[in-house]
């Protein structure tokens, strides 16, 4: 295979990177920028581009919450890919480092117990909603969230 | 993107219409309107159909003003028209905590204990 060959079959798909500062009046553009990226894949209908904003929207807020509690003023990195036939979302924080073991379990929705907590909502709709949800830990303080998408919702 | 918010009274109920995104971002606007409303009675309607977009931040909010009315032995009924919000509500099995409706004539009209 000549080196011209090999370059026009990239190794993975279009690929999209945003940095936005950590405010929240920057969330609308995130939302925005990755359903846009998305939705040049013919395949993703309105419903599912729906399911993308709000994903992505739960974990940039997220890192945003992450690097105003630690009071980071970096940038958070969000990296869109269109594969195939699935799309890559990687939100990338540097804040206080997180992983699934650190989330509390809250009661059941529908017991007053729950009204307790007004946060806590936003990794069960990832979960609901991305067909694979992976949450690391970088061990140096930050975080990636990697959100997986189908046109069709798996399972 | 900018949150509009105003309230008016129709019956027993105060009825509170929420026009925009509802995010992080947008948020605290909602939570510091409620949180100032003078209200004589611990009834609401939230109005959210002019909301084309809500995440678990705006229903953290929503469950703060539950939690407010629910102490003051009161009652908070949603209005959603758009099906994608609806269907927030539904993940997050929000439905089984409070009812929605289709519009606030509809939240009114339905008798409450």
């Amino acid at each position: 295979m000549t080196d011209a060959v090999a370059a026009s079959v990239p190794a993975q798909g279009d690929e999209v990177t945003i940095e936005i500062p950590a405010r929240p009046e920057y969330l609308s553009v995130v939302r925005n920028v990755v359903a846009a990226t998305a939705s040049v894949d013919p395949t993703f209908g309105d419903d599912r581009l729906d399911d993308i904003r709000l994903v992505v929207s739960e974990a940039a807020t997220n890192a945003i919450e992450a690097h105003l509690a630690a009071g980071n003023e970096n940038r958070i990195g969000i990296t869109v890919v269109n594969h195939d036939d699935h799309v890559v979302v990687e939100v990338v924080d540097h804040g206080v480092g997180f992983s699934e073991s650190d989330i509390i379990e809250h009661p059941s929705l529908d017991s007053d117990q729950r009204l307790a907590y007004e946060s806590g909502l936003g990794i069960p709709l990832m979960k609901a909603l991305a067909d694979e949800t992976d949450i690391v830990s970088d061990g140096s303080g930050g975080t990636v969230v990697r959100l997986v998408v189908y046109p069709r919702k798996r399972g | 993107m900018s949150l509009s918010t105003a309230v008016s009274e129709v019956d027993d109920w105060y009825v509170v219409s929420v026009h925009g995104d509802l995010d992080m971002a947008t948020a605290p606007t909602l939570r510091q309107f409620i949180s100032t409303l003078h209200m004589s009675r611990p009834l609401m309607i939230l109005d959210l159909r002019g909301v084309g977009f809500i995440d678990s931040t705006g229903l953290g909010v929503i469950i703060g003003v539950l939690k407010r009315l629910r102490t003051a032995d009161g009652e908070l009924r949603v209005a959603v028209d758009v099906a994608r919000v609806r269907r927030v509500f539904e993940i997050t099995d929000l439905t089984k905590v409070f009812r929605l409706y289709n519009s606030p004539e509809e939240a009114v009209a339905d008798p409450y204990d």
